[in-house]
């Protein structure tokens, strides 16, 4: 009996957020009468404090936020001096394993469970009032979105195939309820059926590729299952066989061709509020568990799944591109415009190993981290902005309702035009940089033609994002009902769109943030 | 490597003998003399006045998860119980270990008195 | 970061501060509030520039990057400062004329409903500026030269109501284009060559540039790289052929005519060679280039500033001429004489255009000096602010300009390099034009026969047909029997500030500037080049070398000058008249500027369309819009439509494509295992 108390402290955030979705599911039944009121709130509530927790018990995260803070004016110093000593007495490990062996505390997760939890909270932000209009803002929302977060913490803190799978489950089954929340639209209903019946399938596949890992190996954990292989203690036909299921099982997750399927229809089939959701945060999830799976358990395959990942990622980005313009509804492009945009990702994964060489990996995996990072950033924008224009019985869908907005309202017209470019990659925008950097890694790694094609498609791509800046700027407004949000939406989103401009002209700290989470984790 | 499956294979050939066996003989062996009330469908006490494929009560599924639900409690209760005579034997951890089963315990009931408050019990 | 370095980054970001203020909450602010946070700006800048400037002389340098803005392969894009005596000189002349054109836009810009736009505008540049000169790699030097270039653009076109005000910025805009596309060229080959944008970095590596050849065509590797920097400098400072930008762009409001095209940014060019000089002095063709075409801007420019009658032009002219002489001293070697005059230039040039500014408000908005005369009883401030000014543009002894543009004549005569002979004619005989043409202006302006009031609505320019227009709609001029008066205090108090180091700088810096050490390990002479070595081993202080000056042909030249504008404008004011009569080709090749701007028309705006008929006609329409954008368009279309029938919306399909997917990928496993 050789049983050890597991150290709770680096799964601290997840302990919270756990004990917030009891808290909030009693406080809703108990208090019915202000039960979404109060579910919102704490739901922001925690997220937020599982953010800044996440930063607390993750030391080199904290001394990376110090020094950003420390650097700002006025309290900056004194200010990152209350965050150290917060957590002070706490043995600076850069890595700790803890719940024997299935939980892994790092900077690579701090970092993406910081990103995710915010993610979470501005979609929540832009999605309230989308919600109030059509009087769906019930608790069980807010609940939800709390159970996927928490999903998406043990997802990213995995170390173990169960925990990695339960994360994923947590948070699949939590969006499915969010998708076909709203009960009354048969297309919502539709939608919801479609996602849950092939994130099943997703899930089988996995599960199978899975099992046949352990079967290939012995172990579940992803150390030992790396360990086995370098040590070529595992059948290696089994091993690329159940490897085949798992790159599918990710690829269903990223959404990249062709496990693609599900995307274009849950996204124009949701309620807005919820396509925002899916677009955001679970991608970065997403990409935790490509890192988690595929370069912490199966590094030594790279060289197969990096085969397998560049078909990926060239069908998602040639199709994703070409399939958005030929739509008309603007949550469809967004979809296929996502599609291209994670085969992007995918390009900065394949790209770590070259020949046996290893020292491309830390560029490139950093690069595909930026990519997630930035997509995330956009794509919160891009949908805060098809949400702001919806209202009460009106859904703004199609590229038409975008017609004319710099005569409505020439400010979010500037932003959206800010999001359309910067997802095109033109410079200076965050997308430019997050594109070159994945580009710079692909050509690093010898595959120039992946590179050649991957500009082409963006090229060719970008026809879409400026035909709605066009739209915008230089056609009459079918509709001039003004535009009206709340403050702090108003405000969020100009924040939100500001952030690309400005990370566009200044990507170096966000890039090398990026770098040093790697670095600090691998 | 492969003899290794045998008994495997002798498994799937048994099972597949069991089943095809006494259909094939019952055919073969057995009158057959259909009338209309032995081809009529089978109910177990009552009548059958409509289709087969009717749709049931939402409640039922509803019940049915819930009780899954606890039922699964149960199954994982089972082998903790059996270690946990180990766990006191060692003394040190034993604490921990009942104490997490009594979160465990813990999260469901905190379910079911949100299941019981929002009427899911109910049956109408 | 030290304090140091905050300062550092302070005196950029106060002016773009104010800018921003200015610029973007302008209404909000009001006019007062605009003015006030714009000056405070620059101010602050001032400031601190003067506290580094102490700092510096303690011998206190710096060298380092503020902030990496990404890295491409082995290249970083870095923001970075430069700390030293030229950066800091530069500093504190950018900063100083800035903050006196502040001051004296309140007065001059008063009615202007523009009036927080311009103050946002000349903020910007003022920041835009000292990035230029504080850089310490190439990547942000050229990023403040096209910032600056930018609000030059902007700025020409301030009141943009007006066709030759676009006009004017559009020529300025596209003869810079010229020029710095040479200039992205010459970074272009460093980048490739050395690897590294980094001025330091790149200068230990001058050596190796030198000895090598160019790829494909077998140039001269250095010399290709300092001409195309030099076109670059041609282009922003105006030399022959780019020059014909800055006259035109006397259209702008005078504030800026003062700061930007005769200060500060037509002086980046003259600023970068002498920063560049540890690489131009790998090559003697390029400075032989150099000093040819400075030489020649010199003097040939001076003659066009003789037969100008708009105020404006002739101090325009006179810039022209001015920055010549600061390319010949770059030409020559004697790198720190450019960067004297310059430093000199900036304080009497503004001096000029801000008088000159001064009498364009006196006389309400008219710059015909021929509807001047006999100003001085009813301007005092302006006419003895101009008279110094004058004075020490023509180089009169102890002025400013004096120490700066002998010193320029003295290092030409020392040097050996082709073309010196051309260049010490040039310099010499535009002395005597230099002398002339401003002795005119100032005799027309100040003196003579009162012409005000008379003539009112005869603007007959005679001058090139683009400045027609512009008497119409904003020479406004007095209307009979209304008197000039003194400007606000606003106005005459740059005047005078301006006015004080235009007389005494020169003495009290020849010394360390040009002799002494204060540019040492900054400035790089060659051996093989004579540079100011010869000049200060005859130096014996400013005292002896103004003295001694009296008894030099630069002098008598000068004095030769005044004499004969004296003589001509108010003795016998028919004689020009007649000379005009007789010499009619010489002055219509004048007036007409030499043709350049009809030669450019004609051959390069004229060229370039029939090119751009043919590509868009053959090229455009034919190949690129007929096969490859519509043919792409019509592909692209097609595969589009065909992904959407894979999209039915049916689950058992979308479910097949992922079991296809698998096995696909399942093909992999056959191959990789």
């Amino acid at each position: 009996m050789n049983f050890v108390v597991p150290d709770f402290y680096p799964a601290a955030a997840e302990i919270l957020v756990a004990v917030m979705a009891l808290v909030i599911m009693l406080a809703s039944t108990f208090a019915r009468r202000v039960a979404s009121d109060l579910a919102y709130g704490l739901t922001q509530l925690t997220l937020v404090f599982a953010a800044l927790v996440s930063v607390l018990v993750s030391p080199n995260l904290l001394a990376a936020v110090a020094a950003v803070i420390s650097e700002l004016p006025l309290f900056g110093v004194r200010l990152a001096e209350v965050l150290m000593s917060l957590a002070e007495g706490y043995a600076a490990n850069e890595v700790v394993a803890t719940f024997s062996g299935m939980f892994i505390g790092d900077m690579l997760g701090g970092l993406l469970k910081v990103f995710s939890l915010l993610a979470v909270a501005i979609a929540l932000l832009y999605g309230r009032g989308y919600l109030a209009d059509r009087k769906i803002d019930r608790p069980e929302y807010y609940l939800l979105s709390l159970l996927m977060s928490l999903g998406m913490m043990v997802m990213i803190s995995a170390n173990h195939m169960l925990s990695l799978y339960m994360g994923l489950e947590m948070m699949s089954l939590s969006l499915y309820g969010m998708v076909a929340f709203d009960r009354e639209s048969p297309r919502a209903t539709e939608a919801a059926m479609k996602y849950f019946v092939l994130g099943a399938l997703a899930s089988g596949l996995l599960l199978y590729g899975m099992s046949m890992i352990y079967g290939a190996t012995g172990s579940l954990e992803l150390s030992g299952i790396a360990q086995s292989i370098y040590h070529q203690a595992a059948n290696k036909t089994v091993l690329v066989f159940g490897l085949v299921f798992i790159v599918a099982g990710v690829a269903f997750k990223l959404g990249v061709v062709p496990f693609h399927m599900w995307v274009p229809d849950v996204y124009q089939g949701a309620p807005t509020a919820v396509t925002l959701m899916i677009s955001s945060a679970p991608k970065l999830a997403a990409f935790a568990m490509a890192m988690r799976l595929l370069v912490y358990g199966l590094f030594e395959l790279a060289d197969q799944w990096q085969t397998m990942l560049m078909f990926l990622s060239v069908l998602s980005i040639v199709l994703g591109n070409l399939a958005a313009i030929a739509q008309s509804n603007i949550k469809r492009m967004l979809a296929y415009s996502g599609i291209s945009h994670m085969g992007f990702v995918l390009l900065g994964l394949l790209a770590g190993v070259v020949d046996g060489d290893r020292n491309f990996a830390l560029n490139a995996y950093s690069s595909a981290m930026f990519y997630a990072v930035s997509y995330v950033i956009m794509s919160l924008a891009s949908f805060g902005m098809v949400i702001l224009l919806s209202r009460a019985g009106f859904e703004a869908e199609t590229i038409d309702d975008f017609k004319g907005l710099n005569k409505r309202n020439s400010w979010f017209a500037a932003l959206m035009m800010i999001v359309m470019f910067s997802m095109a990659g033109i410079p200076f925008f965050i997308g430019f940089f997050a594109k070159l950097s994945v580009l710079q890694a692909v050509v690093a790694a010898g595959y120039v033609w992946l590179a050649v094609v991957a500009v082409l498609m963006s090229v060719i791509g970008a026809f879409y994002y400026l035909r709605v800046v066009k739209v915008m700027y230089f056609e009459e407004p079918v509709d001039s009902t003004p535009i009206r949000a709340q403050g702090e939406v108003r405000f969020l989103l100009s924040a939100n769109g500001l952030a690309i401009a400005v990370l566009g002209l200044l990507p170096q700290g966000l890039m090398s943030l990026c770098a040093y989470a790697l670095l600090a984790s691998l | 490597m492969l003899e290794n499956y045998f008994p495997v294979l002798m498994f799937i050939l048994v099972g597949l003998g069991f089943g095809l066996v006494p259909v094939i003989l019952g055919r073969l062996v057995a009158p057959n003399r259909p009338g209309s009330e032995k081809l009529s469908p089978y109910e177990c006490g009552f009548e059958a006045f409509e289709d087969a494929r009717m749709k049931f009560d939402v409640r039922y599924y509803l019940i049915a998860i819930l009780f899954i639900l606890f039922d699964l409690e149960i199954a994982f209760l089972f082998p903790w119980a059996t270690v946990f005579q180990e766990f006191i034997a060692a003394g040190q951890v034993a604490w921990f270990v009942f104490g997490s089963v009594m979160v465990f315990i813990a999260v469901l009931v905190i379910g079911y008195v949100v299941e019981w408050k929002n009427g899911a019990l109910d049956w109408e | 970061m030290t304090d140091m370095q905050k300062l550092y980054l302070l005196v950029p970001l106060a002016p773009l501060a104010g800018a921003l203020l200015a610029g973007l909450f302008g209404k909000a602010i009001g006019r007062a509030g605009s003015h006030i946070v714009t000056i405070l700006g620059v101010a602050v800048a001032l400031a601190a520039s003067v506290v580094i400037f102490q700092d510096v002389q303690a011998g206190n340098t710096f060298n380092g990057t503020v902030y990496t803005w990404m890295k491409s392969g082995n290249l970083t894009f870095e923001v970075g400062f430069l700390i030293d005596p030229l950066t800091v000189m530069m500093m504190l002349v950018v900063t100083f004329v800035s903050l006196m054109v502040h001051i004296y836009t309140i007065g001059y810009m008063h009615d202007d409903p523009g009036y927080q736009r311009f103050f946002s505008y000349i903020s910007l540049f003022t920041f835009s500026m000292l990035m230029l000169v504080m850089s310490n790699n190439f990547l942000q030097l050229f990023f403040g030269w096209e910032a600056v270039g930018l609000v030059s653009y902007l700025l020409i076109g301030f009141w943009y109501e007006r066709p030759t005000a676009i006009y004017a910025n559009l020529k300025a805009f596209l003869v810079n284009r010229v020029g710095d596309f040479g200039f992205l060229l010459g970074i272009g080959l460093i980048a490739a060559y050395t690897g590294s944008l980094n001025y330091a970095e790149v200068f230990a590596k001058g050596s190796e540039l030198a000895a090598q050849d160019m790829a494909v065509t077998g140039w001269p590797l250095i010399t290709a790289i300092c001409i195309c920097l030099f076109i670059g400098a041609m282009g922003k400072s105006a030399q022959v052929p780019l020059h014909v930008w800055l006259p035109d762009s006397m259209e702008g409001p005078t504030p800026i005519s003062a700061l930007i095209h005769a200060a500060t940014m037509v002086t980046a060019g003259i600023f970068m060679v002498a920063r560049m000089s540890p690489l131009f002095e790998l090559s003697d063709v390029a400075l032989s280039f150099v000093l040819v075409i400075g030489a020649t801007t010199a003097l040939f420019m001076g003659f066009l500033g003789i037969v100008q009658n708009d105020i404006k032009r002739v101090v325009a002219y006179s810039t022209l001429s001015q920055l010549g002489y600061m390319t010949v001293a770059l030409g020559v070697s004697a790198y720190s004489a450019a960067v004297f005059h310059l430093m000199t230039h900036a304080f009497f040039k503004a001096l000029l255009f801000l008088g000159a500014g001064s009498v364009i408000i006196g006389m309400h908005h008219d710059q015909d000096m021929r509807n001047m005369g006999g100003l001085w009883k009813y301007m005092p401030i302006t006419w003895i602010t101009s008279l110094l000014g004058s004075l020490a543009l023509i180089g009169f002894p102890f002025f400013a300009g004096f120490y700066s543009k002998d010193s320029i004549i003295e290092a030409v005569h020392a040097s050996h390099i082709p073309g010196a002979g051309y260049a010490l004619f040039c310099v010499l005989a535009g002395v005597f034009v230099t002398a002339f043409y401003s002795f005119r202006m100032y005799f027309l302006v100040f003196h003579g026969k009162e012409r005000f009031g008379n003539n009112h609505g005869h603007h007959d320019h005679e001058g090139d047909h683009d400045d027609e227009e512009v008497s119409a709609d904003h020479h406004h001029g007095l209307a009979p029997g209304q008197k000039p008066h003194e400007s606000p205090w606003v106005v005459t108090l740059p005047l005078v500030l301006l006015a004080v180091p235009s007389v005494v700088i020169g003495f009290f810096t020849i010394e360390p500037m040009l002799f002494g050490n204060w540019f040492k390990g900054v400035i790089h002479v060659g051996s093989n080049h004579v540079g100011l070595s010869e000049l200060a081993a005859q130096f014996h202080g400013p005292v002896a070398m103004a003295l001694h000056g009296l008894q030099t042909a630069p002098f008598w030249l000068a004095m030769g000058g005044v004499v004969l504008a004296w003589f001509f404008y108010m003795v016998r004011p028919d004689i020009p008249a007649a000379i005009q009569r007789t010499f009619r080709p010489v002055h219509a090749l004048l007036e007409n500027k030499y043709f350049f701007d009809r030669f450019n028309e004609i051959v390069f705006a004229g060229g370039s369309r029939l090119i751009g008929k043919g590509l868009w006609k053959a090229g455009d329409q034919g190949i690129i819009d007929g096969v490859a954008v519509n043919g792409t368009a019509r592909l692209v279309g097609w595969v589009a439509q065909i992904s959407r029938l894979f999209q039915t919306g049916h689950l058992y399909q979308y479910a097949f494509a992922m079991i296809i997917g698998v096995f696909i990928l399942l093909t992999f496993w056959f191959n990789l295992v």
